[in-house]
């Protein structure tokens, strides 16, 4: 299993609209595909991922139904609302913003900032 | 969705959570036992892996912003099982404010309906009055002038930004149906109606063609007027006989209806008056109203009218130069109870405060009492705004809950309050609960929630928790005792208010009872009088009309002596004149004014006012001798000092007749002719008396009109006037007597207001000095109890009985002396305050508040025997194994 990391604070939420993003899914579904798609890096705490639902649910940048499964049990099934596809849009810019320039200082050579 | 609607699908809310989770463990734990592992460890492993349900599902209530929700319910049912368990503090609390917010409601219900409610027609801020200008015109004195009827006409005409419409008040003899009446007319423009936009209830309303001279005569009858003599059946299509002529019945005034001033009997079409002074311009009867045509502006009708007005000045310079008109806005006429009703709202104000108070000394001897509670929720991890949360909504339950009783009680009350306020309160009808009112309770619920619970609430500890939790409740009542006092200060200091606002009443309303009216009103009694129709055509005939009714009157069994007159003392009705004493008269704004009376001779014996110098009216003074006139001692004095005015002249400009010239024959007694309350400030006050008998035949018909006579009697006054009815009836039987009075009740109604003001201010000081001695008692009780210690300590070192009951009594009157040294200092603007509102008032002396002090001083200390006794009773050995 490779090294893990800790989620920056705010990035829960991105992470979520994009998977969310993708198609009407479930929470248990939510938590499965983040920790397959970072290939185990990312690890949700379970334990915050439903807060963090409810709280974009209450923004109204997502919102839910309770639909079928496959297996035929009823779940809570999350989309993206148009303002959720906005903000997925904007914070994932800034976010690659962010990496860039991260990535911009950290490939300064040393003392290549003279 | 929005946080009400969550709050009724919380249920669902919760179920859709738990389900929500439940699901997530079952997928979990599915796909755990897939990979190989036993049902109850892939269970185990999933719970683990989400964490504890409860935190979880907390988390998503916060996420939700249902949090404050929850909290609120929770504190509101905690605050419900405090209460349950002091049902004796609960009791008191919940009383104390009822009384007070009640009564607080009561007085906005007044305010509301009274001043505040808009006129009860459609699209009342559409409406306008008309008023005369002119720099003659002393609206000092007179108030708004009217507008003359050919000058309505004019405007009415040419005006595009107003439709508007005109009415007179006259009055006449019913004989026709039923017994004669005399009732209230409005002579009225056919357009009033569709100005005001009130609706006729039955039939129609006057046609512009039958507003005109030579037109059928026709009525519509008021609403009060058709349920007297029709018994509210068919009355369209009948008719009415008014002052000897016979109207046809064209429609029914809804009930209700006041224009300006009480709800009129009959409408008649004022075109078809006949009357002169109706053709003059120099005359200006009309009560003119209008409503701004749609899309035009009152600053617009303004200006318009003011054109007109010009026109009309050039038009016609000799009547109408220097006049013009104004427009406002048609506002209730409520007279001057508006600065009452003000007033008296301060004054249960300033109760629900000593309430408030009171509740706030309450909670907070509770809370300190909790403060180990408190700290342990503190210390248990509430934070502080959590805490002060709680305390604010037990408080604001409490408020609301009083709130909810007072509004109770405000409905209850209101009616016989609106029935014992002095001489009718204006547009009563209006008063009523309705939003308003209940928003207004609503909001002085809470608001007074909030105060008495923020000092309790803001001590919820903080610092020292530890300190706090081990220490007993009864070591930390040091910080607490400053702000007790404060709270009894202020209690004291609020009644005090009171109780000088109350005294300098009822000294004013003494002050003003022992005055000397200037005439005697023991056995007078006093009533309009309406001469039969038929003999008003005639001014002789009126002439002989009036010598018979005093021949006949005189003979009535127990009268004494009888007299004509046209306006009386201490009763709505004057007439004002501006006189001068040399013939070079000044315009009449520069004029000092009189008030004028028409009496017959025999007025000075009725109303025994003593004559002071010269003689009274006899028969002599006829049309053909000399006009002649008596003034009283007031206008001797303005007019000519120490001179003696008997044999000088006076110039009248408006009086009509004689030159406008008169010589006077005798100076009188000054009488009170504004009430024994109002005399004193009236802007009018000096008298002239004219002989009626002088008075031309083209005024005989005006004055009869308003004619009343005044009798003196040698029984009961009010026991002769079943005989003086009958024997005054005329030969027709169409003579009546009106608004009968005898002069004390007139007197005493003159002083109405006074009593009931200070009637109402004694109650108020009453209750806001019960309520302050109960703050006093509950405060020394429990300042009192949280000493029992130090007091132990005091009487094992050999203090006695009497030392310790003269420990408490000081803590006790430093905290009395503080209030009333505050108290002192308010209540004298607050007496100044009175002085402005209420006619007659004293001013503030110092024996006003000496006579108060002491009753208060009395009072406390009556409050804290009781703790300072129970203190001297400490037993030392008991007190200081307490601890």
């Amino acid at each position: 299993m490779a090294e893990k990391s800790d989620l920056p604070q705010g990035t829960l939420d991105l992470l979520i609209l994009k998977v969310v993003a993708l198609g009407p899914v479930h929470g248990y579904a939510i938590a499965q595909r983040l920790e397959q798609v970072s290939r185990g890096v990312v690890q949700v705490p379970q334990g915050s991922l439903y807060p963090a639902l409810h709280r974009l649910e209450n923004r109204g940048l997502l919102a839910a139904d309770w639909e079928e499964t496959e297996s035929g049990r009823e779940a809570k099934f999350y989309r993206l609302t148009r303002k959720g596809r906005t903000q997925l849009e904007t914070e994932a810019a800034s976010w690659q913003r962010l990496i860039d320039a991260v990535g911009l200082v950290l490939k300064l050579s040393e003392g290549g900032a003279e | 969705m929005n946080w009400w609607q969550r709050l009724l699908r919380r249920r669902k809310m919760e179920d859709q959570l738990e389900k929500e989770l439940r699901f997530h463990l079952d997928e979990h734990a599915s796909e755990l036992i897939a990979r190989g592992l036993s049902p109850d460890e892939a269970r185990r492993r999933a719970r683990l892996a989400l964490g504890g349900p409860e935190q979880v599902k907390e988390n998503c209530r916060v996420a939700r912003g249902m949090r404050w929700l929850e909290d609120l319910l929770q504190d509101f049912r905690y605050a419900i099982r405090m209460l349950q368990k002091q049902p004796g503090f609960a009791v008191v609390a919940l009383l104390t404010l009822a009384l007070g917010i009640g009564a607080t409601t009561v007085m906005f219900t007044l305010i509301n309906g009274v001043l505040l409610k808009p006129l009860p027609f459609l699209d009342a801020d559409k409406l306008v009055a008309v008023n005369g200008q002119s720099d003659r015109w002393n609206a000092e004195i007179f108030g708004e002038q009217n507008v003359a009827y050919l000058d309505f006409i004019d405007c009415a005409r040419e005006s595009r930004s107003l439709a508007i419409a005109a009415a007179l008040y006259t009055g006449g003899t019913v004989s026709e149906p039923g017994e004669p009446e005399y009732v209230d007319l409005r002579e009225i423009s056919s357009g009033l109606f569709s100005v005001l936009r009130v609706p006729i209830v039955q039939g129609r309303s006057f046609l512009p063609e039958e507003d005109r001279q030579g037109a059928a005569p026709v009525a519509i009858l008021g609403s009060g007027f058709w349920q007297r003599h029709f018994t509210g059946g068919d009355a369209v299509g009948s008719s009415v006989i008014l002052d000897g002529k016979r109207y046809a019945v064209v429609g029914i005034a809804p009930a209700g209806l006041k224009l300006f001033g009480d709800e009129a009997d009959i409408y008649t079409p004022v075109g078809q008056d006949t009357a002169r002074y109706l053709r003059n311009r120099a005359a200006h009867p009309m009560h003119v109203v209008g409503r701004l045509q749609p899309g035009r502006t009152l600053s617009q009708a303004q200006s318009e009218l003011a054109v007109l007005g010009h026109h009309l000045a050039e038009q016609f310079p000799d009547t109408n130069a220097g006049r013009t008109f104004q427009v406002r806005s048609l506002r209730p006429n409520v007279g001057n109870v508006g600065s009452k009703l003000w007033l008296l709202l301060g004054a249960v104000g300033l109760v629900l405060l000593v309430a408030c108070v009171n509740v706030a000394s309450l909670l907070l001897a509770r809370a300190v009492s909790r403060e180990r509670e408190l700290a342990m929720r503190a210390a248990l991890g509430a934070s502080r705004g959590r805490l002060v949360r709680q305390c604010l909504t037990e408080s604001a339950m409490l408020g609301l809950a009083g709130g909810l009783l007072g509004v109770l009680i405000a409905a209850d009350g209101i009616r016989p309050f609106v029935q014992v306020w002095p001489g009718a309160l204006p547009r009563a009808e209006e008063v009523r609960l309705d939003w308003h009112v209940l928003l207004f309770a609503f909001g002085v619920s809470t608001l007074s929630g909030l105060l008495f619970g923020l000092a309790p609430a803001l001590r919820a500890p903080f610092s020292n928790l530890e300190q706090k939790l081990r220490t007993g409740a009864r070591s930390i009542a040091g910080s607490s005792r400053r702000l007790h006092g404060i709270f009894v200060i202020s209690e004291i200091a609020l009644a005090i208010i009171l109780l000088v606002s109350a005294g300098m009443l009822g000294r004013t309303l003494l002050h003003l009872s022992s005055l000397d009216a200037g005439v005697d009103v023991r056995n007078v009694l006093v009533t309009r009088m309406a001469l039969s129709p038929a003999t008003l055509a005639d001014p002789a005939k009126t002439r002989a009309a009036w010598k018979d009714v005093l021949a006949r009157a005189r003979n009535v069994p127990g009268v004494q002596s009888v007299a004509t007159v046209d306006t009386f003392p201490m009763r709505a009705g004057d007439n004002e004149e501006g006189y001068w004493t040399s013939a070079d008269v000044p315009p009449t704004n520069k004029l000092p004014f009189a008030l004028l009376t028409s009496v017959s001779p025999d007025y000075l014996n009725v109303m025994r006012i003593p004559l002071r110098r010269g003689r009274f009216f006899d028969d002599h003074d006829t049309l053909e001798s000399t006009p002649v006139i008596v003034i009283d001692e007031v206008l001797a004095q303005n007019a000519f000092g120490t001179q003696d005015p008997v044999g000088k002249r006076l110039w009248i400009p408006d009086m009509g007749y004689g030159g406008n010239v008169f010589e006077i024959v005798g100076v009188v007694g000054h009488v009170r002719h504004w009430g024994l309350a109002g005399d004193d400030q009236a802007k009018v006050r000096a008298q002239i008396y004219y002989p009626f008998a002088q008075l031309p035949d083209g005024f005989m018909h005006r004055w009869s009109e308003l004619m009343s006579i005044a009798v003196r009697t040698e029984i009961p006054p009010l026991s002769a006037l079943a005989s003086l009815r009958s024997e005054l009836k005329g030969v027709a039987g169409d003579q009546v007597l009106y608004e009968v009075r005898t002069m004390e009740q007139l007197a005493s109604e003159s002083l109405a207001e006074q009593r009931f003001l200070s009637l109402l201010f004694g109650i108020f000081a009453g209750l806001a000095l019960l309520l302050a001695c109960i703050g006093i008692y509950g405060v020394l009780a429990y300042l009192t109890g949280q000493r029992v210690p130090e007091i132990g300590v005091r009487m094992a070192l050999g203090a006695t009985a009497r030392d310790v009951i003269r420990l408490v009594l000081r803590q006790s009157l430093g905290m009395v002396f503080g209030g009333i040294a505050v108290g002192i200092v308010t209540a004298l603007a607050a007496g100044r305050l009175l002085m402005h509102t209420v006619d007659g008032m004293q001013s503030n002396e110092p024996s006003t508040l000496i006579l108060t002090i002491p009753v208060l001083v009395f009072a406390a200390l009556l409050a804290s025997s009781g703790p300072a006794l129970r203190a001297s009773r400490v037993d030392p050995v008991t007190a200081l194994r307490q601890d």
